[in-house]
């Protein structure tokens, strides 16, 4: 990702997201990655959208403690209204600060 | 293989370093348990990192080696002497990236320039005509090769992962381009080209003995049945039918077709649990 290199340029710290597990079917598979800056910017893809956001407020999370994180992402009936996948998978993104 | 111990940022390096090489590189990550992040880097002669435990550090790297080979990104589960869950460890592989060699500096073989590179392949330009294989029309190029096909082949090395797309559209140079690389082991070799003048290129390769199986090899016309009219067009419906040809696809609709829609047909399906427990003997059932 050639933007990673103009945001350090920049002095921001960067947190790398991965699918690194897909159960079903899901938007973007294992090895999908985004880049989210501690400046706001944000690059790449671990779904369709729908957890973009929430991915990026997680890395925001990573970046001030420097731990990284497991996260997972899925939808049931119950949880329509909350973060999760349209299409009915599970997915797990692992979210880690890069070294500055 | 030498095993070096170093800090994260000289791991990023290493990486970073080895895929702009397009070395075969995997990266192997303690995403579930402890030290959670710890990170091994698996080069093709050379170890750097580690995941805190020696003999986890040996089991990873055998199966990093295994998923590179199948170029398969994976999380698997390994069992620890004195834990009970055991650790999940992301593996990521980088193979090298598909070179796609292109025979004619033409208008459609710079659309095909572009876009081949924003797929991640590395492209090799190769045309006799010094007025077209220049570099100021193919600013993408990773290398421009100025000669006739014979020439072009001994310069070139055409590999398992090389796609060749011949686009010259004149026979004495497209035919040579056709008969040197049926002799190389490229996945997919197309031909440009109406369906005229690929019956009439078929009938003197014969004549020039190339037994027919070996003309099936083939693609020609080349791209897939999509209309293509602009040379862009045209770009897509070749690449297409290289994605197409790499997962062992036909290239139909979606709506027609049945199983999973990503990756190569013959793929293991995704319902499978990757993650059951693995141990140095193998992996060993849950249930």
């Amino acid at each position: 990702m050639p933007e990673i290199d103009a945001w350090r340029a920049g002095g921001n710290r960067i947190a790398l997201a991965t699918v690194v597990k897909v159960e079903g079917s899901a938007p973007r598979p294992v090895g999908a990655v985004m880049a989210v800056s501690s400046g706001g910017d944000l690059t790449g893809s671990v779904s369709g959208g729908c957890v973009e956001t929430a991915v990026f407020e997680e890395a925001q999370d990573v970046l001030k403690t420097g731990t990284p994180k497991l996260l997972r992402y899925g939808i049931t009936d119950e949880m329509a209204w909350d973060v999760g996948l349209a299409c009915g998978g599970t997915i797990e993104v692992f979210v880690e600060p890069l070294p500055e | 293989m030498s095993v070096t111990s170093t800090t994260g940022t000289g791991l990023f390096d290493r990486l970073k370093e080895a895929l702009a090489a397009g070395k075969p590189v995997a990266v192997a990550t303690v995403i579930r348990g402890e030290p959670l992040g710890a990170k091994l880097l698996v080069l093709p002669d050379e170890v750097v990192g580690s995941l805190g435990d020696a003999t986890l550090d040996e089991e990873v790297l055998a199966d990093a080696q295994t998923l590179l080979a199948s170029e398969r990104s994976e999380t698997r589960r390994y069992a620890m002497v004195g834990r009970e869950d055991g650790v999940e460890v992301y593996v990521e592989v980088h193979p090298p990236p598909p070179t796609l060699l292109i025979f004619g500096a033409v208008h459609v073989a710079q659309a095909l320039t572009r876009f081949a590179k924003s797929l991640g392949f590395r492209v090799i330009v190769t045309d006799a005509r010094a007025k077209l294989a220049t570099p100021e029309r193919f600013p993408e190029a990773d290398e421009i090769v100025q000669a006739w096909p014979d020439d072009a082949l001994s310069q070139i090395t055409v590999q398992p992962n090389t796609y060749v797309a011949i686009l010259t559209h004149d026979p004495k140079f497209d035919e040579p381009a056709l008969l040197g690389t049926l002799e190389t082991p490229a996945p997919y070799i197309g031909a440009v080209g109406s369906r005229g003048t690929n019956q009439d290129r078929r009938r003197r390769l014969l004549e020039a003995g190339v037994p027919e199986e070996r003309l099936r090899r083939i693609h020609g016309p080349i791209g897939l049945d999509i209309g293509a009219e602009t040379p862009e067009e045209m770009a897509i419906s070749i690449l297409a039918e290289i994605i197409a040809s790499r997962h062992g696809r036909s290239g139909g609709p979606l709506t027609t077709a049945s199983g999973s829609i990503r990756g190569p047909l013959d793929s293991v399906s995704q319902a499978a649990d990757p993650t059951s427990p693995v141990t140095a003997a193998g992996r060993v059932s849950t249930e």
